[in-house]
């Protein structure tokens, strides 16, 4: 960084110069504790760790205790409280890279860099370490090294990145050896291949710039409601509330102060169509925020990016500064007056949790990423507790492309209920995993022949949080009503085990339960061990009916969607594979619990007491 | 006309304290009224160390700390309709359950054997061995409660539970009512 050269230059002893740095961070977001997340992301990114005397000085800069800066430092995965490597290596450990071989990629690292996954090196020049799905199923196993991502790995390639990487070269010089010279979006390119395999008419086929815009400018505030609402638009993200109606509760709550906030924190797993349309249609994107900050009256807007992403600020930001630059956004849009509309980009740091929009908008005012309790719900109480709208990185767009083509034209688009088209992220066990754009409605039997997936078992729609369904169901269709999903397709052909995907389902959620709610930090626990237990051919058959009243336990008492949906992956799986947990299940004999191995119980002692047991070894004793 | 016979009632304690035993005995003057209904068999209480008879009531005082705990059990659960595990220990594994938070070792149980006998601050023992009589029981890797080594059929929670506590689930359990506890009846608070 920039900065951290400045303070060597003038030739301070380490300490001091890390001082300085923190101070020149701190002052370039005005000492605002409302933009934490950025000051620890920039503190972690020059000094490689959040040190106890940083937190001490950001604290005192911008007015808040060492805790709360703590709190913030602490929650995040992609801030550190211990030095991290100045190349720090990510491995994406879902459940799809682990199919695809991470476990060979993960070896080639752990060799050639001679450190363990969740090591750094003695020198502080490697981190490696397993994040969740970053976003790149379709070309897994991928990784991230420090802001660039390396996909489709081997265990070859991997040993080669590695090496060169010890041998000294830059992280962006394995992507390039020109990489300096790339644009933003060639660099984008060249790091992922976007894999668009269909593209339908609002989207990925041809969309006239800034059309939509134009005719949002023409219109009063009530028409662009009104037109959305007609459109029959539901929101993207997985939820799919009706978007007018959420921009038309925005628009009539009380106070000045409005925001629209972009939800570009992409985390379910197996989720990347929003990858997709941020390198593709970033313009669209920006494009349908102006349009709901004219519809609701806001002046301000943040592109909240999940920190997987970083790879694309450059391209967001160029894209934010020419639209600047043509009049797009800031003043008088278009030339209208008191179209006032600007937006900054929030990078998140590694927190599934921020995806649910309370948590977000914790998030982007600089606080652990915690979700808020639901009422008031943020079109009314949002970001700094002002009226908010805060919808998917799709949503966005589409409501953009719907001013331009028309409500009517969008409602007749897909079926009753779903209307318009939907991109869906197909990855796992089929021959074309990418991004496809259909009208809602399609049967799952029918999207696995376009995908090249016909020999699946198992299909995960909407991602863990989601169901998964079996080849029984294969004639459900992709609907709000039927299968619900924010665009994640996973596929299983029959070689995968139901019961391994459900467990790292679970192991997926306990990392990622912020921790507020003790049914979802410590059930979760629960859950994945009994998922274990099943796993490992020790379970009851009473450890069915417990683990469906845990989930319900869960589901019912957790303040936000990720509790209210963690249990899915054990849930839909007992109601549509029970014949792998029965299969799994030991009958109990004389009511004694075959799931005890007094064998395994006692070998310890037997090693440590160097004797045999007088009532379990039955050829010794009695 | 024959008196109906009286219910066969068995317990033992595992690895207990003795102190949900002492809660039996604390019910007073219940004990009187408890004892025209039952009689206990096999006990601490009667000396009786094996089964004779089939019992229609079996009670465990504390968790498996030991193969001998698993064993005794067993043995109550063979020859007991109903299973009953009196207290906290029995129901969770209780104070001796706190071993099992020396799980971030290499050898937990060897860990903790030599912080009992050996490194602890406060240890008194002139041998400096672990006790290792041929006599003793081997010890399990952890303290199970014993739902985990067989099915429970009632739980009474309480540290001890108190006798009243004891006295109106065994009566209930003999009329054939007993169907879970008043909140009010089992709050510590």
């Amino acid at each position: 960084m920039s900065t951290g050269k400045n303070a060597a230059d003038e030739g301070l002893e380490p300490a001091a110069s890390n001082q300085v740095q923190i101070e020149q961070i701190c002052a370039a977001f005005d000492n605002d504790h409302g933009r934490m997340l950025d000051i620890l992301r920039a503190v972690q990114d020059a000094q490689r760790v959040i040190s106890q005397d940083a937190i001490l000085r950001i604290a005192e800069l911008t007015g808040l205790k060492p805790i709360e800066v703590e709190g913030v430092a602490s929650f995040y995965a992609f801030l550190s409280l211990t030095p991290r490597g100045r190349v720090t290596i990510r491995l994406c450990d879902d459940i799809v890279d682990r199919f695809a071989g991470l476990a060979e990629v993960q070896a080639a690292f752990e060799t050639v860099l001679g450190i363990k996954t969740g090591e750094t090196s003695a020198d502080g020049a490697f981190s490696l370490e397993c994040t969740p799905c970053i976003g790149l199923c379709d070309q897994a196993p991928a990784a991230m090294v420090n802001d660039i991502v390396l996909t489709s790995l081997t265990p070859e390639s991997a040993r080669l990145f590695a090496a060169r990487l010890k041998d000294g070269t830059r992280p962006e010089d394995l992507i390039s050896d020109r990489f300096d010279d790339l644009t933003p979006i060639e660099r984008a390119r060249r790091m992922v291949d976007n894999n668009i395999r269909h593209a339908g008419c609002v989207l990925l086929g041809d969309v006239p710039q800034d059309a939509g815009l134009r005719a949002a400018a023409a219109a009063t505030p009530a028409q662009i409601i009104e037109s959305i609402e007609r459109s029959g638009l539901r929101g993207c993200g997985g939820a799919g509330f009706a978007t007018g109606q959420k921009w038309r509760f925005a628009s009539t709550a009380g106070g000045h102060r409005r925001f629209v906030i972009c939800n570009a924190d992409e985390g379910e797993p197996g989720t990347f169509k929003d990858r997709v349309l941020l390198t593709e249609r970033p313009r669209l994107t920006i494009e349908g925020m102006t349009i709901a900050a004219r519809a609701v009256g806001a002046r301000e807007g943040i592109l909240y990016l999940r920190g997987e992403y970083v790879y694309l600020r450059e391209l967001l930001e160029d894209v934010l500064a020419d639209r600047r630059v043509r009049g797009l956004l800031g003043s008088n849009i278009l030339g209208v007056d008191g179209f006032d509309f600007d937006v900054r980009l929030q990078i998140g740091a590694g927190a599934y949790i921020c995806g649910a929009e309370g948590a977000l908008i914790s998030s982007c005012e600089g606080l652990p990423g915690e979700p808020k309790t639901r009422p008031p719900f943020p079109t009314t109480h949002g970001y700094l507790g002002c009226p908010t709208v805060v919808n998917n990185v799709e949503t966005f767009c589409h409501a953009a492309r719907i001013m331009d083509g028309g409500a009517k034209w969008f409602f007749d688009m897909g079926i009753a209920g779903s209307h318009g088209t939907k991109l869906f992220s197909v990855s796992g066990d089929c021959l074309n995993p990418g991004v496809y754009e259909w009208p809602y409605g399609m049967s799952i039997r029918d999207m696995l022949v376009a995908v090249g997936g016909e020999d699946a078992a198992a299909v995960l729609v909407g991602g863990p949080s989601g169901a998964m369904i079996a080849r029984d169901m294969f004639h459900r269709k992709l609907t709000f009503d039927d299968l619900s999903t924010g665009g994640a397709i996973v596929i299983f052909s029959g070689d995968r085990n139901v019961l391994e995907i459900v467990e790292y389902y679970m192991s997926f959620f306990v990392h990622e339960s912020c921790g507020y709610c003790t049914p979802c930090r410590v059930g979760n626990v629960f859950l994945q061990k009994a998922v274990a237990k099943f796993r490992a051919g020790k379970a009851n058959p009473a450890d069915i009916d417990y683990m469906r009243d845990l989930s319900q336990t869960i589901v019912e008492t957790s303040r936000c969607g990720l509790g209210m949906t963690s249990p899915n992956p054990i849930l839909s799986t007992l109601d549509n594979f029970p014949l792998v947990y029965s299969a799994m299940v030991k009958a109990p004999e004389d009511r004694l619990r075959a799931t005890f191995d007094i064998q395994s119980a006692i070998s310890d002692a037997r090693h440590l007491a160097k004797r045999r047991s007088y009532i379990f070894d039955k050829d010794f004793g009695a | 006309m024959t008196e109906p016979r009286k219910a066969r009632v068995a317990t033992a304690s595992l690895a207990g304290c003795f102190g949900c035993h002492m809660a039996i005995l604390d019910m007073d003057e219940h004990l009187i009224d408890l004892m025209q209904r039952v009689e206990i068999h096999r006990s601490p209480l009667t000396d009786i160390k094996s089964f004779r008879h089939r019992c229609d009531i079996g009670i465990i005082e504390g968790g498996c700390c030991n193969e001998e705990n698993v064993h005794v059990l067993r043995d109550f659960r063979r020859n007991c309709d109903v299973l009953i595990a009196l207290g906290q220990c029995a129901i969770m594994g209780g104070l001796p359950a706190m071993r099992n938070a020396v799980m971030h070792s290499d050898a937990p149980l060897r860990e903790c054997l030599e912080e009992a006998y050996i490194t602890g601050r406060d240890i008194r023992n002139v041998t400096h061995n672990i006790p290792n009589d041929p006599a003793l029981p081997l010890l399990l890797d952890k303290v199970y409660p014993c739902s985990e080594v067989v099915e429970i059929d009632v739980q009474i929670p309480g540290c001890a539970p108190t006798g009243d506590v004891i006295f109106n689930a065994l009566s209930k359990l003999l009329d054939g009512k007993f169907d879970g506890f008043e909140r009010e009846s089992i709050r510590f608070d």
